[in-house]
């Protein structure tokens, strides 16, 4: 256990992980705005558990957490190009990045 | 053991060549004249799909990369099972065109092929973190795939939908690891089975983390209640993109399903078993009802793909080898017929204008009978009459779940399985005893070819039964033991 996690221990890091995780998964089923918002609302849930996988790797002195942290920074770093790039081809086609418009197909 | 002797890189020789394979197409398909490129770029892919598949076949069983790669028989068994699902997605795009009669951009085949990729990496998976690494390779390719036709709106639609609610899923699945990385200590499932076998009572941040990654895992083979996504995704990605969809990435779902739950938390089956259960009935019974009143048979086959994925999540349910062999030869079931569908769709094209009503196939008994006999045959095979193959997979997949004594599991499936069977038929009601639509545009030999082969692969699935339900075994033994 490195020293910063023995002070304080493990507890606030993971309540302060699982209220990112709760806003953004709130951030996606409540905002009915913008789809930008959807996308910030993605990274805090990637960096929730982004926060927890350190926090753990730190208080079991195991380094595969860590190394998985750089893999999922890779990842969301090219999930948000993905995204970016399909919210701009939707707005060519429908001229709105309005929640309430993604709505062509429904039943 | 030093690094250097536990690395054994032969055994992920397959994945290491379609990953080379993918790299040298997208330069290669750079370096044709625009709009040019397709053409060879699928063939090129399809070249890569065979000799992958027959590497497979060859490469050394073991564990390799430090223990987060595994190939043994169930790997090998997924692994064939998604090369053809990816074969086939391939071949159908090919003839493949838009409204205003373009090609695909010839990155399709290729992404299809990092998709695959990515999904071989799952079912070879070892680590949570091998896990997770597929699972996004697989899934990013797919949302650039979903949104591809990027002058029509539904795909656009579509790829945006299939992206937020995927990478949701993804994220759940990512707290979901970390969770159990912090109570089980590892994140290798050979170090996670000893984590659950040491204590009576596994810790409740262990059981809320498992409860996570079957949350994100449910997702991706869009089972019941996280099945809202797959209709509009479906009827908005252009067909051979939706006929992708249906096959590999649900068998490596699957195969990372058997293989975290069978495996690291198979000795604690009795407290997933009743989740399993409870989201397989309710994938059974809504795929069956929310089908009756479709007009679209994409979205139709959305809802058939729902409640196909319940009755597979039945063999998991069991928790016995017998289950997992039931699962296994229940997907290769699925495989053939879903990919067969999927061509006489991509064959319903009026003037070069795609249609996917099922008014749409009105007489087709009449204008054209070679297709619709072929469909009817995969309409048949999905409700599960013998001998075709659907049949074998309800079959064995109804008796491994009686032998386990889950009854209820079993009377639902079949019940629901009836009155899967009357949205199925007023397909073939449709195609042979209404009056005749106008006729369809020769279908593109590609098509004839896929939906030849697939519709003699049901028919025949019997004489293939003897050996896949040995290849099915090994796989079996090789995660049950």
């Amino acid at each position: 256990m490195t020293p910063a996690i023995a002070s304080i221990g493990l507890t606030p890091y993971l309540i302060v992980s699982a209220v990112l995780l709760v806003l953004g998964v709130f951030g996606i089923f409540l905002n009915r705005k913008n789809i930008i918002i959807l996308l910030m609302s993605m990274e805090l849930i990637l960096l929730s558990a982004n926060l927890n996988l350190v926090a753990f790797s730190s208080a079991l002195g195991d380094l595969s957490g860590q190394v998985m942290v750089l893999f999922v920074l890779t990842i969301a770093a090219a999930e948000a190009a993905i995204g970016l790039a399909i919210v701009t081809v939707y707005f060519r086609n429908r001229g709105s990045i309005q929640v309430e418009d993604v709505t062509m197909m429904k039943g | 053991m030093g690094v250097m002797t536990t690395f054994n890189w032969a055994v992920a020789l397959p994945e290491l060549v379609l990953a080379l394979s993918g790299i040298v197409i997208l330069v290669a398909g750079v370096l044709q004249r625009k709009g040019e490129g397709f053409f060879p770029s699928a063939m090129l892919s399809v070249a890569a799909f065979l000799v992958c598949a027959l590497l497979v076949l060859l490469a050394p069983a073991g564990q390799g990369y430090a223990g987060t790669f595994v190939n043994d028989g169930f790997a090998r068994f997924m692994k064939i099972l998604i090369l053809t699902g990816g074969l086939a997605a391939v071949v159908l795009s090919v003839s493949y065109r838009t409204n205003d009669a373009q090609a695909l951009p010839f990155e399709a085949p290729v992404l299809m092929l990092f998709s695959t990729l990515g999904a071989m990496i799952m079912a070879s998976s070892a680590n949570l973190m091998t896990l997770f690494v597929g699972l996004e390779l697989s899934s990013l390719s797919i949302y650039i795939l979903c949104a591809l036709e990027r002058e029509n709106v539904l795909s656009a639609e579509a790829g945006l939908k299939y992206f937020i609610l995927g990478s949701l899923a993804s994220g759940l699945l990512l707290y979901g690891i970390s969770l159990v990385y912090g109570y089980a200590g590892t994140m290798e499932y050979t170090g996670l089975v000893e984590a659950v076998r040491a204590v009576a009572m596994p810790p409740m941040g262990l059981v809320v983390g498992i409860v996570f990654v079957v949350v994100g895992l449910s997702f991706k083979l869009s089972v019941v209640p996280f099945h809202m996504w797959t209709p509009d995704v479906y009827q908005g990605s252009p067909t051979p993109v939706t006929a992708y969809m249906a096959g590999a990435p649900k068998f490596a779902a699957f195969a990372l399903f058997l293989r975290v739950m069978a495996g690291p938390f198979g000795t604690i089956a009795p407290r997933w078993q009743i989740l399993v259960e409870v989201v397989s009935i309710l994938s059974m019974v809504y795929g069956a009802f929310a089908a009756i009143p479709q007009t679209n048979i994409k979205r139709l086959m959305a809802y058939s793909s729902i409640g196909h994925m319940g009755y597979a999540m039945m063999g998991l349910a069991a928790a016995s080898s017998a289950g997992v062999q039931a699962t296994l030869i229940y997907l290769a079931a699925y495989l053939v017929m879903n990919a067969g569908v999927f061509a006489c769709i991509g064959a319903m094209r009026r003037h070069g204008r795609e249609v996917t009503g099922i008014a749409d196939l009105a007489g087709l008994g009449k204008t054209n009978p070679g297709m619709a006999l072929a469909l009817a045959i995969f309409m048949f095979s999905m409700v599960g009459v013998p001998p075709l193959a659907g049949f074998f997979g309800k079959f064995l997949i109804f008796a491994s779940a009686w032998q386990s004594g889950l009854y209820t599991l079993v009377v639902i499936g079949a019940l629901s399985s009836i009155v899967g069977a009357y949205y199925y038929l007023r397909v073939v009601k449709v195609m042979y005893f209404d009056a005749p639509a106008e006729e369809f545009d020769r279908p593109a030999s590609s098509l004839l070819f896929v939906s030849g082969g697939m519709g003699l692969a049901t028919v025949l699935f019997i004489a293939m039964l003897g050996p896949l339900m040995a290849f099915a075994h090994q796989a079996a033994v090789a995660l049950v033991g």
